[in-house]
C-alpha cells in the first residue's frame, strides 16, 4: 500500500504548527539530557530547553554552525547509543574531518517520506521507473533518492553516477520516467545523447527530473526541459539536517515546500540573526522536529532564500522556500559536492614549493563544472626543473581529489602585479552559467 | 660555473617578448636563449652578460626569475665535438639535467650544462681530467 501522504500534506497550517511545537519540544529535551555541547549552548545562552511553551520561544535559542557538528565529530552530535543508529552519511570535510550524521530506523523512515514527497508532487506511481543517478554512498543524494522512490511505489533503478554512455543505453531501454541526478549531469546526459545522435525528448521515456544537490538558475532549467520534454522538480536538502527532502518544488514550479512536519524553518538576517518575516530573503536556519539520531537545533544552512507568502495553487498546505539566492559563505558546490576555499587552502600549505596566493577559477563551458586552481611559484622554489613544476601541479591535484572528492586542474601561473595588500583578494572567479542568476 | 637567468613564463602571447624587452631596456644584451615548455607554461633560459642586473630588471616587471649556477665549458667546433664530451660524463656514470651549445666561431664553441647540485664536483673533475677547459663568463661574453 503506497502512503500518499495527502492527509499530512493538506493538514491546516494550525495542526502542522502543533506538530511543530510538540516535537521540538522533544527535540531540545533530548539534545540537552544526550548532547554535551547543546547542554553547554544552552546554559551559556540562558536557554531553559523545559520551557518552551510556543514557536516563537525559540528565537531565544542559540544556533548550531557547521564547525559545531565539525568540533564534535564523528559521534558528539548524536543523541542516541550506535547501537540504534542504523545507518550513517557523511559530507566531506578539511583534512578528513567530515561531518557525521546518523539515523535510526524511525529516522530512514522519515528521510523516505519526505523524498518521497518529490515522487509524489511529480506524480509518481507504481507505474514509474526512477532512474537514481545521484552517487549512492556516504554521500545522502544516492540512498535518499533511493528510499524515497521506493517509497513512493517506482520501480528503482539505482545506477549511482558515472558512466554516462551507459546511463543513456539504460534511460532507452530500460524505460526510466523519471530521472534523479544534479542538474549539471542532467545536463551532460542530454549533451552527450545529442552528440551521439539522439533526441532526448524522443529516444528516452521521461517525464520529470528531480534534481537537487546544487543551485541552478532558471534558464538552466529551462533548458534542460527543453531538451529532454519533461518537468524540472528543484529538490533542497542538506547531510546535516537528514539530506535531499527538506523541501522540494511540486508540479506549479513557484516555490519548494518544506516538510513542515519534520522541519522547522526559519529565516534570520546573516548578520544580526534576527528573525525575519516571510517574504524577506535571509538565511535558512532548521531544527529537527522529530529526528532521533542526530537532532540540531537552529542549524545555520548558510543558503540564502524566503518564506515565499501565501497558499501555493497545488492546495498543500506546507511552507514553501524559494529556489536558493545564494551563499552567505565562501561555499560552493562542484559538481554536487560541497567545497569551501580554505580546505584547498589547507592542501597548498602542505607544498611549500608553492607561495600562498592562488585564485579558483570555475566554468561549465560544457554544463559540467571544471575548476581550475592557479597557484604561483614560491621565490624560494628552484624551478629550473621541468619536471619538478609539472609534478607539484600533479601532486597538488592529486591530494584535492583525495581530500576535497573533486577533480580539480592546477596550474602554475606568474605572479601578478595587482598588490597584494589591498582588501580582500579575489579567490574565487566564478564564471559559470546557469547556477544563480542569468 | 657561470649564471644562467631562468624565467617561469606562462604559455601566452606575448611573454618571451616582454622578457626581452625588458632586459633590452635595461641595457642588457643575451648571448643564448633556449626554451623548455609544456602545455601551461615555459621556462626560458638566458646567458647574459649581467646576470645580477637582468634579475633585478625581470623581478621589478614582477617575472618569476632566478639565477641558476651552470656549468661551461669550450669543445672543439666539429663533428662529435659534444658527443665526446657527453661520452666522458657517460662513463664515469654521471647524468645531466640539460645542455645547450652556441658560439660557434672557428675552432671551439661553448656549451652550457646543467648538473645536480651533488654531482657537480665529481663531473667538473672527470671533464677536467679529459682535458675539457671550463669557462668563466667574461670568457663567454667578451
Amino acid at each position: 500500500m503506497i502512503d500518499r501522504q495527502e492527509h499530512v500534506l493538506t493538514m491546516p497550517h494550525a495542526e502542522i504548527e502543533a506538530v511543530q511545537l510538540e516535537g521540538i519540544k522533544r527535540t531540545l529535551i533530548a539534545c540537552y539530557e544526550n548532547i554535551p555541547f547543546y547542554k553547554k549552548s544552552f546554559d551559556e545562552a540562558g536557554f531553559d530547553p523545559y520551557a518552551v511553551s510556543s514557536l516563537s520561544n525559540m528565537e531565544r535559542a542559540p544556533f548550531t554552525t557547521k564547525q559545531d557538528l565539525r568540533d564534535h565529530a564523528p559521534y558528539g552530535m548524536f543523541a542516541r547509543p550506535l547501537s540504534e543508529v542504523a545507518e550513517i552519511h557523511m559530507s566531506s570535510g578539511t583534512t578528513g574531518v567530515a561531518t557525521v550524521g546518523g539515523y535510526t530506523q524511525h529516522d530512514i523512515k522519515i528521510w523516505s517520506d519526505c523524498f518521497a514527497r518529490s515522487m509524489i508532487y511529480a506524480g509518481a506511481t507504481e507505474s514509474d521507473v526512477a532512474h537514481i543517478c545521484y552517487g549512492y554512498g556516504l554521500f545522502t543524494g544516492g540512498l535518499g533518492a533511493h528510499y524515497g522512490s521506493m517509497a513512493a511505489g517506482c520501480t528503482v533503478i539505482p545506477i549511482s553516477a558515472g558512466q554516462t554512455e551507459r546511463q543513456i543505453r539504460v534511460l532507452r531501454e530500460m524505460g526510466s520516467t523519471i530521472l534523479c541526478c544534479t542538474p549539471s549531469y542532467a545536463m551532460h546526459i542530454a549533451d552527450t545523447a545529442l552528440e551521439m545522435g539522439l533526441d532526448p525528448a524522443k529516444d528516452f521515456h521521461l517525464r520529470a527530473g528531480i534534481h537537487g544537490a546544487e543551485p541552478f538558475s532558471d534558464n538552466f532549467r529551462s533548458e534542460l526541459e527543453a531538451k529532454f520534454g519533461y518537468k524540472v522538480l528543484d529538490i533542497y536538502g542538506l547531510t546535516e539536517t537528514m539530506g535531499p527532502g527538506v523541501a522540494g518544488e511540486c508540479w506549479e514550479q513557484s516555490g519548494l515546500h518544506l516538510a513542515e512536519d519534520h522541519f522547522y524553518a526559519e529565516i534570520i538576517d546573516p548578520e544580526t540573526g534576527r528573525v525575519l518575516p516571510d517574504g524577506e530573503w535571509g538565511e535558512l536556519v532548521l531544527t529537527s522536529v522529530d529526528r532521533q539520531a542526530c537532532p540540531v537545533v537552529r542549524y545555520r544552512t548558510r543558503d540564502i532564500t524566503r518564506i515565499i507568502p501565501g497558499v501555493c495553487a497545488c492546495g498543500r498546505t506546507h511552507r514553501r522556500i524559494d529556489r536558493l539566492h545564494g551563499r552567505t559563505d565562501d561555499m560552493l558546490v562542484i559538481r554536487g559536492v560541497n567545497v569551501f576555499p580554505s580546505q584547498i587552502e589547507d592542501v597548498m600549505k602542505t607544498f611549500p614549493q608553492v607561495s600562498s596566493w592562488y585564485q579558483i577559477e570555475l566554468t561549465n563551458e560544457r554544463h559540467l563544472d571544471e575548476v581550475t586552481l592557479k597557484v604561483e611559484i614560491d621565490p624560494e622554489f628552484d624551478f629550473d626543473e621541468i619536471s619538478a613544476l609539472e609534478g607539484v601541479q600533479r601532486q597538488i591535484a592529486s591530494h584535492l581529489k583525495r581530500d576535497l572528492s573533486v577533480k580539480i586542474d592546477v596550474r602554475i601561473v606568474e605572479p601578478k602585479s595587482l598588490p597584494r595588500s589591498e582588501g580582500k583578494a579575489k579567490r574565487v572567479i566564478d564564471l559559470r552559467k546557469g547556477v544563480f542568476n542569468d | 660555473m657561470i649564471k644562467q637567468v631562468t624565467v617561469f613564463m606562462e604559455n601566452v602571447e606575448g611573454r618571451l617578448a616582454l622578457v626581452c624587452r625588458t632586459l633590452a631596456q635595461a641595457g642588457i644584451n643575451m648571448h643564448a636563449l633556449t626554451i623548455a615548455d609544456t602545455q601551461d607554461f615555459g621556462v626560458v633560459r638566458i646567458i647574459v652578460d649581467d646576470p645580477n642586473r637582468a634579475l633585478d630588471a625581470l623581478t621589478q616587471e614582477n617575472f618569476r626569475a632566478q639565477l641558476v649556477d651552470v656549468a661551461a665549458f669550450s669543445i672543439p667546433n666539429r663533428p662529435g665535438g659534444l658527443a665526446d664530451l657527453l661520452d666522458a660524463l657517460a662513463e664515469a656514470k654521471l647524468n645531466i639535467e640539460y645542455g645547450y651549445c652556441f658560439q660557434t666561431k672557428g675552432e671551439s664553441a661553448v656549451d652550457v650544462l646543467k648538473i645536480k647540485g651533488e654531482n657537480v664536483a665529481r663531473a667538473l673533475e672527470t671533464l677536467a681530467l679529459a682535458g675539457y677547459t671550463t669557462l668563466e663568463l667574461s670568457d663567454i661574453v667578451a
